[in-house]
């Protein structure tokens, strides 16, 4: 090969590296209990009807549904969803439980889907650090360490069986950061919404282990809607991680999820998201559409809120982990990668609303675009005019890796008195070849530097991650960022 | 170890070298000198493979290997070790993580196991010590916020870790106190011995003083005008360089 080859070289290696499988993309054969496509009252009657809901529950979910009908899905994120047809999808799939044997018992399919996922479902396998609910389609499979914890009276199990065990909490706190009018896609949940999780650490509690939810997309042409609820008491502690995975499959597939937290008192929740949806096939075929509303109250004084997400899966992510500082001295924090590549689309950021005075803020947003991507920072940073001496600092870079992809900025600030302190700071820098070529020399071959340069660049908000976390994260940067540089 | 023979090459349509030759053998140590423009950088960058370059004539032979076939890679882990004259930074990534990965890609291409973090770290503290780098430094990302002379040391510790068979150091007096500068020759020197080589890219004799060539070579529009001993480093320093670019231009 002769030296004027080299630069074609380059790219040669990483668009073959860009064709990389998706790792997660099987799909496990298990029956599954469907309900027919489409949605009317009717269907969300039915829903509420096989989880043997409470009558209230069943009205929350009917106003969501009556509300929904006189909304339209919006169109104003940097993303393209199209007209989704919400009578060709499936609003409830579960993994049939087989009627013999014992009832604890869990599917050996199941539990060789999560095993392969590396998510082993006993407890003894299981890194000691961290209790897992698994959400397979809409059901929750099985929540590991409930008694564990249950001796410090940490509640963690999924939604549908708080309904059932802890109908009070449930109810004094669900809708109450996310009410069903929120958005499209909320009160879309609100009125379908399947399993999720449900923590709530009581006073003085810090929760010992990792809780970790891992949501599985199986079953083809069904959405799936869960809903997660946090709830951290006075001078509670908990450290929260979610991951998610799906099958590779030709057709769209809606993800339509909730987050709700409470932070109380003095109280703390780290909420970690490692999001790794099928992000569709190099021409941009498949895919999931993440569409999602996470927020959290920061209710208590001097309490905590702090949002780390790593994004590198989904055709479609739309999302904002929001804080709403309402308590004096209360702090939010939000810390993101989102990595997209191919014809992968991401609008995600989040919004600080400051409500109590001396609340702090932070922000640290860092973008990567390969391929065809687009990818779009969108904040808010509001202080109201009561909530004086107030802080935010956001820091927003993109990285492109691309002449081909897009990185955009839509930040929003309102400063409502003169006592607080708003910085913004922005970067956009493509990826050096100096850089690359230093790595080279060294020793390092092309892919394998783009991977260290994109790790260091995300570094700040990689090591916000919990340790067990972070590797497998910078694993996954470098392999899903096999894209091009050019 | 080194056979370059009439190497011409070019940037964006620009034609830099115009034929280049040399030759370097084990245990020697080359200086390679001339007025600005005249082609030093271009030689270091081709020769190690950057694709900014496109070669476009000549051949070069490394150890009985075709240099130009081989990628940027596989030409360090031939042994083929460029100190940069501007280092590059890289943030995030730790001189650890970074200089971790180039010892195992090397070994990878060896044929060996990957080093253990523990054997690693000793050998990192050991070279560390040749440029006098304290710990700190050495776990800071790649090159970010080190003064002019810590890159440069930093440059000289990476060559201690990967024992290069022949290092081309361009222009690593440039930007260099007299401090930094005797510490960076010194560790040049401690690495030096009768099985490797170096190539001295530099504009003044300053830095020969400290590390001693055994030739000196002129490099004037592309090509080697003028070689000799070392003499002529102290003559160039006297005379610049006119009265060479008078006889060669004269010639033309």
């Amino acid at each position: 090969m002769k030296e004027n080859e080299k630069p074609e070289k380059g790219n040669q290696i990483i668009e073959e590296a860009a064709q990389a499988e998706y790792k997660y993309g099987f799909v496990t054969d298990i029956e599954t209990e469907v309900i027919p496509k489409g949605l009317d009252e009717d269907v969300v009657r039915r829903i509420s009807a096989l989880k043997g809901e409470p009558e209230w529950l069943l009205e929350f979910r009917l106003k969501a549904y009556r509300h929904w009908l006189t909304l339209k899905q919006p169109t104003w994120g940097h993303v393209h969803v199209p007209e989704i047809d919400y009578q060709d999808i499936s609003y409830y799939a579960a993994p049939r439980k087989k009627k013999d044997g014992e009832k604890k018992e869990i599917d050996p399919e199941l539990k060789k889907t999560f095993d392969k996922l590396g998510i082993p479902l006993e407890e003894q396998l299981r890194l000691s650090g961290m209790a897992v609910d698994a959400v397979m389609d809409s059901v929750s499979v099985k929540t590991t360490y409930r008694e564990r914890l249950a001796e410090l009276g940490v509640i963690f199990c999924s939604m549908s069986e708080a309904v059932k065990d802890y109908p009070d909490l449930v109810r004094k706190y669900l809708g109450k950061v996310v009410p069903y009018t929120d958005n499209f896609y909320a009160a879309l949940n609100s009125a379908v919404f399947s399993d999720g999780s449900f923590v709530y650490i009581p006073k003085g509690v810090r929760c010992p282990m990792e809780l970790s939810t891992y949501f599985r997309i199986n079953a083809a042409q069904t959405g799936q809607f869960e809903r997660t609820l946090i709830v951290a008491d006075d001078d509670a502690y908990v450290s929260y991680l979610e991951g998610c995975t799906a099958p590779m499959r030709d057709e769209n597939q809606l993800h339509a999820a909730i987050v709700e937290i409470i932070v109380e008192d003095r109280a703390e929740v780290k909420y970690s998201t490692v999001q790794n949806w099928y992000p569709g096939d190099k021409d941009g075929k498949g895919g999931i559409y993440n569409l999602v509303t996470k927020r959290g109250l920061c209710r208590g004084d001097h309490s905590k809120l702090s949002w780390t997400q790593v994004e590198t899966g989904s055709a479609i992510t739309w999302k904002y982990p929001s804080c709403v500082l309402k308590g004096d001295y209360s702090t939010g924090e939000f810390y993101s990668v989102a990595l997209t590549n191919n014809w992968q689309e991401a609008d995600t950021g989040t919004k600080m609303i400051h409500l109590g005075k001396h609340s702090t803020s932070t922000i640290v947003s860092k973008g990567i675009s390969a391929g065809h991507s687009q990818n779009s920072y969108r904040g808010m940073v509001k202080i109201a005019p009561k909530a004086t001496g107030c802080r935010n600092f956001t820091q927003c870079d993109s990285l492109l890796l691309s002449d081909t992809s897009g990185a955009h900025t839509f930040p929003v600030i309102e400063v409502g008195n003169d006592t607080s302190v708003v910085e913004h700071e922005a970067t956009t820098s493509k990826i050096n070849e100096d850089q690359i070529f230093y790595c080279n020399q060294r020793g390092i071959p092309t892919e394998d530097a783009v991977g260290l340069i994109v790790n260091g660049y995300a570094k700040e908000v990689m090591a916000k991650l919990p340790m067990e976390f972070a590797v497998e994260a910078q694993k996954l940067l470098s392999v899903s960022l096999e894209g091009s540089v050019g | 170890m080194l056979i370059i023979k009439d190497l011409q090459a070019s940037i964006e349509d620009k034609q830099i070298l115009k034929g280049v030759n040399l030759t370097v053998k084990p245990g020697e140590v080359h200086a390679i000198m001339g007025p600005n423009g005249s082609g030093k950088s271009t030689l270091s960058a081709v020769l190690t493979g950057n694709p900014a370059y496109t070669v476009t004539g000549g051949s070069v032979e490394f150890y009985g290997k075709d240099l130009l076939a081989l990628s940027p890679e596989d030409r360090a882990h031939e042994g083929l070790f460029l100190s940069f004259q501007y280092p590059v930074e890289i943030p995030g990534v730790s001189m650890v993580n970074f200089m971790r990965t180039a010892m195992n890609e090397k070994r990878k291409y060896f044929g060996q196991e990957p080093l253990s973090a523990a054997d690693f770290l000793k050998i990192m503290r050991e070279k560390r010590s040749i440029v006098q780098l304290d710990n700190k430094l050495a776990s800071r990302a790649v090159n970010e916020g080190f003064s002019g002379g810590e890159k440069k040391r930093n440059e000289i510790f990476q060559m201690a870790m990967l024992e290069p068979r022949l290092s081309i150091l361009d222009e690593t007096d440039s930007g260099l106190d007299i401090d930094a500068l005797r510490i960076v020759a010194s560790g040049v020197n401690t690495l030096k011995s009768k099985d490797n080589a170096t190539i001295v890219i530099t504009h003044y004799q300053r830095l020969l003083d400290y590390i001693k060539p055994d030739f000196v070579h002129v490099l004037y529009k592309g090509r080697i005008v003028m070689s000799a001993g070392p003499e002529l480093a102290l003559e160039l320093e006297e005379k610049g360089y006119d009265w060479i670019k008078e006889q060669v231009d004269a010639q033309q």
